[in-house]
């Protein structure tokens, strides 16, 4: 059965369809070739392309810069490493703390929603400064709390807010029915969110949750203006002794190079919930 | 007379499973040809290929003159000559009624505003719901959210209607509004296809039944013969267990 002919008509349907995949790919080509030149060509044209190309692409500057921005990024990737396993369990505490019905609840969920409204209002970069300067004010040891430390704590603080919004638009896009179901066999409400709920919603929104991810791995970079040494911090040393702002462009390579796979990966994954979503139509 | 619709040898499989293997069929003008068979036995995956949502794996498909099968026909303008009306209705909720019927005319036949609302008064007042142009879908029952569907499909006139399962997501009781308005488009001379499990339904309205079973026409004819006297032992088990 498997080794039935395909008709003539068949096969030349899909010599046309072969056909067609060819061309689109070579005019795909063509017209991006055609759009690089003409950037190009408007970049290099501009009347102050050979000081910017002096003083943003400079070789020799660029690989000497190389491994104390590196050195840097380490801190970077540290802080974001514990920023986002604290991120995760901070929201996701936050998002639950929501969900909870009846009177006695009240005050843990107006402080969650205040919480939240404050932090997703206020600009990372006071959050930041309030952190990294109020906290050691307030002598809790006698010891230097490190800069790496409060610049993750405020990291944390910031976007827990925004993530435990995500987790609470996916809890309530879980369809009512759901909960109905659970409690109808007797589980409580926390076992009901855990088992029923919070899978589903955990499907309905990763794409969010690592577009926040993505988001998160560059602002990381601004724990620098609490003075630790990170690319940002170390680009910027580089910069003053070279006089040449080449450094940054190095830093900012590294972020690039940091965010693409993940970048890469939630496109795949969204494309495959969309995907599994209308199975078999071609629409 | 040619023929509206003619299917040739169509193939269609997902993954390793076949679900067509060799559909031939023709739909006159006029005609009402109902397709049962059990669930799975590619009802609706036929609707589907006819209405090129489904590319086919092998075979052809005839609107008239045009083998709409050939991937140079323009996808978009070959789906408006076919109304199609689904089992879930897919009603547009952010829509009124009246809205969900005069898209296309708007839309794809760029009628004018005044045009197209008279028309879809005229079909809302048909189908009994000159009242609800307003309402969105959410306000309509499901027996008038699928007349609604109905009315939408047939506002722009299109040449062959395609009716999937229409009545299955319905309450029993809203059944007979459906049916009867479909009873209406056959008086009328309306070119239908149609996959339905309401086998009363389909004797006393189609002019042809094509029992389909694991991917091929196991038997076609006039409804009284097929209902009466079924030829092949597999439609003689499919409605004893209908009939039951």
């Amino acid at each position: 059965m498997r080794a039935r002919q395909p008709s003539d008509v068949e096969l030349g349907r899909r010599a046309f369809r072969r056909r067609q995949g060819v061309r689109s790919v070579i005019i795909s080509i063509v017209s991006t070739i055609v759009f690089a030149i003409v950037v190009w060509i408007t970049l290099v044209n501009t009347p102050g392309w050979a000081r910017v190309q002096k003083s943003f692409f400079d070789p020799v500057v660029f690989v000497e810069a190389i491994p104390r921005v590196a050195q840097g990024f380490l801190v970077n990737l540290r802080v974001l490493l514990y920023s986002a396993v604290g991120v995760l369990v901070f929201s996701l505490v936050l998002a639950s703390l929501r969900t909870l019905r009846g009177a006695i609840f009240f005050p843990i969920r107006a402080f969650v929603a205040g919480y939240t409204d404050l932090f997703r209002g206020m600009p990372l970069i006071i959050v930041l400064y309030l952190v990294g300067f109020g906290i050691p004010g307030l002598r809790i040891t006698d010891q230097r709390i490190p800069a790496e430390v409060l610049g993750t704590i405020a990291l944390i603080l910031t976007y827990s807010a925004y993530v435990s919004e995500v987790w609470r638009a996916g809890i309530e896009a879980v369809h009512p029915s759901q909960t109905l179901a659970a409690r109808s066999l007797g589980l409580g409400h926390g076992t009901t969110l855990r088992l029923v709920v919070l899978p589903q919603a955990l499907r309905k929104v990763t794409p969010a949750l690592m577009n926040d991810f993505v988001s998160m791995q560059k602002d990381v970079g601004l724990i620098s203006v609490l003075g630790a040494v990170d690319a940002v911090r170390s680009a910027q040393i580089e910069q003053s002794a070279s006089a040449n702002f080449t450094p940054y462009v190095v830093a900012g390579l590294f972020f690039i190079l940091l965010a693409l796979p993940m970048i890469r990966l939630t496109d795949w994954y969204s494309a495959r919930l969309r995907g599994r979503e209308q199975i078999g139509s071609i629409l | 007379m040619t023929a509206v619709l003619r299917l040739e040898n169509i193939h269609k499989s997902f993954g390793d499973r076949d679900v067509l293997r060799g559909i031939d069929l023709e739909v006159r003008e006029h005609e009402v040809v109902a397709l049962i068979g059990a669930s799975g036995s590619g009802k609706s995956t036929l609707l589907r290929t006819i209405n090129l949502l489904e590319r086919i794996d092998d075979g052809q498909v005839w609107l008239r003159d045009e083998d709409i099968s050939n991937p140079r026909v323009k996808v978009d303008a070959v789906r408006a000559r076919i109304g199609v009306v689904f089992q879930q209705f897919n009603l547009f909720p952010h829509l009124t009624a009246l809205e969900n019927i005069t898209l296309a005319s708007r839309t794809v036949f760029k009628k004018s505003a005044a045009d197209a609302t008279a028309r879809g008064l005229e079909l809302l007042d048909r189908i009994g719901l000159a009242d609800h142009a307003a309402s969105y879908p959410d306000r309509l029952s499901g027996g008038q959210q699928q007349r609604v569907a109905i009315a939408r499909a047939i506002a722009t006139n299109p040449e062959l209607l395609l009716l999937d399962e229409i009545t299955s997501a319905l309450d029993p009781e809203l059944v007979g509004e459906v049916l009867d308005l479909v009873r209406e488009l056959k008086a009328e001379g309306t070119t239908i296809v149609m996959a339905t499990h309401e086998m009363a339904f389909a004797r006393d309205v189609a002019d042809s039944v094509v029992f389909l079973d694991a991917g091929v026409i196991a038997e076609q004819g006039p409804p009284s013969e097929f209902f009466t006297a079924p030829k092949t032992a597999r439609a003689q088990a499919f409605l004893s267990r209908f009939m039951a």
